[in-house]
């Protein structure tokens, strides 16, 4: 692109009162070699946009440099097809944070001029990714329970063509092994309609349905991915845009519960799931002798809610229970039912579900440590009565009952991490070590559900528990793995209403996903991005950190370990970029080079002017948008500082270091999310990976012979804009006492 | 499938359903109308202080969701809107929007001049009240769309005219009046959300007389940085740190004179709240009394992990009556204990009350008739052909299950209008 670059300078909301304008004007004109530069008192207003098309128009302007408020406001105003424009923060982060009128203040603006002019340079507009192949728009679905049959009806009914693959031999999941089901609005037991679910789908000309099959191997990404479906002995390959991974599962194993809760000890204490068989498969009977149970306990949280067996809570055992006991009540209304538990958790309106059991005459038993004592036919249950302080002692019990949790399927199978230890168990040593890389690994268990073709392994990572989510709040459907998304039980832990709701909406999420890749565009977080990275392979040393670090697996590896990059699973956070040591990763409007240009047009001034320098690299999601609201709340902080936002912090490369301290740059300061358990980077590790490589900048900081206090790390929050002008301060003043960077003038 | 007139679709109500519901509809491409009361978006998530279990800002979900919305010009954002008419049938509604004057217009900058002329307050209802703010105001920091609103009582007043003269770019506009707008749009989602329940009907808890009796809602602004003590969690009474904290668990919840519902939030929202106290008061003794625990899946760390907390009692019993010393303000929470059956007097500084969530619908429901259930949640996701109900309007739910019905409700939608 021919560029014409046009500086237009805002002078209102305080802009023109803090910062001398003449001065700016000939900086853009001189040094950013603007070809037009030009001010307005207001330049967001109807007379201002006007000029900009105007010059646009009229002069052959493609390149704008709007020197005026941040670029989260005014973003629709100051948006130009086919021109590339650089918002330089002038108001919140200069005249809104700083001395009006003051010197340093005048150096800071004069600063992000040519900061944006580097930019601008570096800058190239983004060119779609297309691949070479058709895209299919065709969505995968994993598993035929209530998730999957409500994902693939959904995906139908909104124009879209999908492939469901079920491993057993029927359709329906575990909801066809129940007999009644409990759901809105909880007045009583419904029920079960699965079967007119699995018809529907069954029926639908758009939905190809694989049942008593499963997928060998899924190769590709978003938009393109080739899924082989082994059914029968026969193989047959789909091509999919997308993937709503529904796989459910499975119950708890009772063998591995504490004996004291007696399974296994007599056929009349069973688990939750067999009753459910029981009642769908002609009535609930004492195991025994086949006598219509007359007295009847239920025991809660078997093996859930406990560290050593099933650490969380299956949200749904205690309605089912509440369901189980109505039955018993409603068929034999002479029978006495016991619920032990430790604490009822029905929310929302399943209360009423609570409340219905009460009415019907279930007694509840509120205990911690119930006892089962079985020895043939006969049982017992023991437990100290929370709540009369007496030791409640059932006796001549025809049913227990245990209240036994979901596990879900991706939490089987061995770790991947051992496989991969065995893989290279041949190698030598020393490439070993080449490779040991000190970048934490995602939990991958090979569950045998989706074989992916993927260098990182073949399933989706888990996030806690085995379930396979990403964020476990704000973005409930995303993986680690782009275009894959979870719905249902193997996700979190859920009953069939909600189960019916999460299929739609990872439905919703992979038919998004295909018309956003299908425009070449990124999906989320960079929702609609049409960057991406482009792999200069010559200088490629296949040291594969790029292939190890991406945190959604987007890159593959060639047998020499060259990556094969995917551009549909990129999320374009750049941490690949941040990892290359050779620096030959790039996007066409974010790259090494351009970060390397924008510090390296920072103004250093001599050291006996005693204005020292420091660079901030910072989260564009969260620490800069911190920054643009201490400025809103017209908060001061210290003058020295240089604000660089980040795609994300693990695009950090460590040449940004070592560009910024060797052209005598005083600190250099990074901004990013909080990293470990609870994780608040969008992309998963951004921040803990830009951490991790800041324990290698000792080598650059020895290098150069320069102290480790000049480069730190902090975890900002969105929030935390209260704290960071003493967090800028506080580092000011560290630099202060370190002294002058010794390469300034060099 | 509908005899589609038009694909657009309408949201009403910018919280995280209906946020998530209409950024996801239009990513997919379609076109969004978003009809907000407030004049901003982002619903009772933006006056929160931390989500849990995570304990991470409310305010980084939604700047990523605005940044989308910032990046999509198929959403049309309505603020201080409301919807008063819907008439036709799906695939083809028209819909009526109120909009009430905001007195500024799009020609606003956030300079925030006309703040500095104004020196009339009014009472800040980002707060809850618990402060006062200048009568032209931000709504918030992060308010989306960053501009500012005047309040009536501002127009009216002697000061207007000052203030507009204060406006360098002309953004006030005096005589800006109530407008309607007709939009055409194929299917609806509604997610307008919920309110806390009201105090003043819980007569055994003070009904909002007692000074140092604040409820859940209120907690999150006490806390928050940009709430009405610079996030110290102060006696409102003299604005002293509380020693003893009470949360009041079911504080209308559960409970067949108010909502016999359970609202799913508020246990976990009070121990998340019990860890606001613990970092601001080391030394706090903090009550939590409870009937059951709440906490489903993975939520169940969170409980253990504040549990580990040895000045935080679980007090398993529901507090029967709150009385307060006229002198003092402390209070002091009766209750029994329904482990021991011993009735307890437990002196506290402060009172927090898990208030629970009365779906908006309860009182204002749509101006089209749909099945209802007793409480007043819509009965069904599918509410009427072309009109789904998403997150706290169809059952109450944390911000994970919000975003995720939205999302869901989001697809329904598109169906609605798709063309084959």
């Amino acid at each position: 692109m021919d560029k014409k670059l046009a500086t237009y300078i805002c002078t209102g909301c305080g802009i023109g009162e803090a910062l001398d304008i003449e001065q700016l004007s000939k900086v853009a004109q001189k040094e950013c070699k603007a070809a037009l530069v030009k001010t307005h008192a207001c330049l967001c207003g109807q007379d201002g946009v006007a000029m900009l098309k105007a010059d646009i128009q009229n002069e052959g302007v493609n390149c704008l440099m709007i020197a005026a408020c941040s670029p989260r406001v005014m973003y629709d105003v100051f948006r130009f097809d086919g021109c590339l424009v650089d918002r330089v923060n002038l108001r919140e982060q200069v005249a809104w944070s700083q001395k009006p009128g003051d010197e340093d203040t005048q150096m800071m603006a004069e600063d992000y001029l040519r900061m944006s002019a580097a930019k601008i340079g570096k800058m190239d507009p983004p060119e779609p990714y297309k691949p070479e192949e058709e895209i299919s728009k065709d969505i995968l679905i994993v598993g035929g329970g209530v998730a999957g049959l409500t994902a693939a009806k959904e995906v139908s009914r909104a124009g879209y063509k999908a492939v469901l693959v079920e491993r057993e031999k029927e359709l329906g999941g575990f909801q066809r092994k129940v007999a009644k089901i409990a759901t809105f609005p909880y007045k009583g037991l419904k029920d079960n309609d699965v079967e007119a679910l699995v018809q529907e789908v069954s029926k639908d000309g758009n939905v190809t349905v694989y049942t008593g099959a499963k997928i060998e191997k899924t190769v590709g990404g978003p938009g393109v991915f080739k899924v082989t479906i082994a059914q029968n002995g026969a193989v047959k390959e789909h091509k999919v845009g997308a993937i709503v991974m529904a796989a459910g599962w499975k119950p708890y194993d009772p063998s591995q519960l504490d004996p004291k809760l007696g399974y296994g000890q007599s056929p009349n204490v069973i688990t939750n799931v067999q009753f459910e068989e029981m009642a769908k498969n002609g009535g609930v009977k004492r195991p025994s002798d086949g006598a219509v149970p007359n007295n009847v306990a239920f025991l809660q949280c078997a093996g859930q809610r406990d560290p050593e067996k099933l650490p969380y809570c299956s949200s749904v055992c205690c309605t089912t229970s509440l369901k189980q006991a109505i039955f018993i009540k409603e068929t034999n209304p002479e029978a006495n039912v016991y619920i032990f538990f430790k604490e009822m958790r029905t929310p929302g309106q399943a209360e009423d579900l609570y409340r219905k059991a009460q009415e019907e005459g279930v007694i509840f038993i509120r205990c911690q440590d119930p006892q089962v004592k079985a020895s043939g036919a006969s049982v017992t249950v023991e437990a100290l009565d929370d709540l009369l302080g007496d030791t409640v002692l059932l006796e001549d019990l025809d049913l227990v009952v245990l209240a036994t949790g979901m596990v879900p399927v991706t939490a089987f199978g061995e770790d991947y991490a051992q496989v991969r230890a065995r893989l290279r168990a041949g190698e030598t040593e020393q490439k070993k070590e080449e490779e040991e890389l000190e970048v934490p690994q995602d939990a991958i268990l090979v569950s045998d559900i989706l074989n992916l073709e993927y260098r990182q392994g073949p399933e989706l990572p888990g996030l806690r528990y085995g379930f396979p989510d990403s964020h476990f709040i704000c973005f409930p459907y995303e993986t680690r793995r782009t275009g894959i998304y979870a719905a249902g039980c193997v996700r979190r832990p859920m009953g069939v209403a909600a189960a019916f709701e999460d299929g739609a909406g990872a439905a919703m999420k992979a038919i998004q996903c295909v018309e956003m890749v299908s425009q070449g565009k990124a999906v989320h977080p960079r929702a609609g991005d049409m960057s991406f990275p482009e792999f200069f392979m010559q200088r490629c040393t296949q040291c594969k950190r790029c292939t190890e670090e991406c945190p959604f697996g987007a890159i593959n590896e060639d047998e020499k370990g060259n990556p094969l990059p995917q551009p549909t699973r990129c999320r374009r956070c750049g941490v690949c970029m941040g990892a290359c040591p050779e620096r030959i990763i790039s996007f066409k409007n974010y790259s090494v080079g351009m970060i390397g240009d924008i510090i390296k047009s920072i103004e250093v001034p001599e050291e006996d002017e005693e204005k020292p320098r420091i660079v901030v690299l910072a989260c564009e999601n969260d620490a800069y948008p911190a920054l643009d609201m201490a400025g809103l709340r017209r908060m001061t902080y210290n003058a020295w500082v240089r604000v660089i936002p980040m795609r994300c912090l693990g695009s950090m490369n460590l040449i940004f270091i070592a560009d910024a301290l060797s052209k005598g740059i005083d600190g250099v300061l990074l901004l990013g999310c909080k990293y470990g358990d609870d994780y608040q980077c969008h992309f998963v590790k951004g921040s803990e990976l830009a951490n991790i490589r800041l324990s290698k900048v000792k080598e650059t900081l020895d290098r150069l012979v320069l102290e480790s206090d000049r480069v730190r790390f902090e975890t900002v929050a969105i929030s935390d804009y209260d704290k960071l002008p003493k967090i800028l301060d506080d580092f000011a003043e560290t630099l202060e006492g370190v002294g002058p960077n010794p390469y300034k003038g060099f | 499938m509908a005899n589609t007139v038009t694909q657009s679709i309408m949201v009403v109500g910018g919280g995280m359903s209906g946020l998530s519901a209409a950024v996801e509809a239009a990513e997919a491409g379609y076109e969004v109308f978003l009809v907000e009361k407030n004049p901003y978006l982002g619903g009772r998530v933006a006056q929160l202080h931390q989500y849990f279990p995570k304990l991470c800002p409310p305010y980084c979900g939604l700047e990523i969701n605005f940044r989308r919305i910032k990046d999509n010009p198929r959403v049309k954002v309505f603020t201080m809107a409301e919807v008063t008419a819907i008439r036709g049938v799906e695939g083809d509604f028209d819909v009526t929007v109120k909009i009430s004057p905001r007195y500024v217009n799009e020609k606003c900058t956030g300079c925030g001049k006309c703040a500095e002329a104004c020196t009339l307050e009014i009472q800040n209802p980002f707060n809850y009240n618990m402060d006062t703010v200048k009568a032209a105001y931000l709504p918030h920091d992060m308010a989306f769309p960053m501009r500012y609103v005047l309040d009536p009582s501002l127009v009216k007043s002697a000061e207007a005219q000052k203030v507009k003269e204060a406006c360098p770019y002309d953004a006030i506009e005096l005589d800006m009046a109530e407008k309607t707008l007709e939009l055409k749009v194929g299917s609806i989602v509604w997610a307008t959300g919920w309110k806390p329940y009201d105090v003043k009907k819980l007569e055994n808890y003070g009904a909002g007389a007692f000074a140092n009796v604040i409820t859940n809602v209120q907690m999150e602004r006490l806390a928050a940085w940009n709430g009405p003590t610079q996030g110290k969690i102060l006696r409102p009474s003299d604005g002293q740190a509380p020693k003893t904290v009470a949360f009041v668990q079911c504080a209308g919840s559960r409970d067949q004179n108010h909502l016999p519902f359970c609202s799913g939030i508020c246990c976990l929202a009070s121990l998340k709240q019990a860890t606001y106290v613990r970092e601001q008061i080391p030394d706090a003794t903090i009550y939590f009394f409870y009937i059951d625990v709440r906490a489903t899946d993975r939520l169940e760390d969170f409980v253990n992990r504040v549990k580990a907390d040895d000045k935080l009692v679980f007090f398993k019993g529901k507090v029967a009556k709150i009385t307060e010393d006229g002198a003092s303000k402390n209070l002091v929470c009766r209750v029994e204990n329904t482990m021991t059956e011993e009735l307890h007097e437990i002196p506290v500084d402060l009172v927090v009350l898990a208030t629970g969530m009365q779906p908006n619908t309860s009182e204002t429901p749509l101006p089209t008739p749909v099945p209802y259930d007793e409480y007043g949640f819509v009965a069904s996701m599918d509410a009427m052909p072309g009109i789904y109900a998403a997150g706290t309007t169809r059952t109450p739910c944390n911000v994970a299950e919000s975003v995720a019905d939205g999302t869901a409700a989001a697809l329904k939608a598109i169906q609605s209008v798709v063309r084959r």
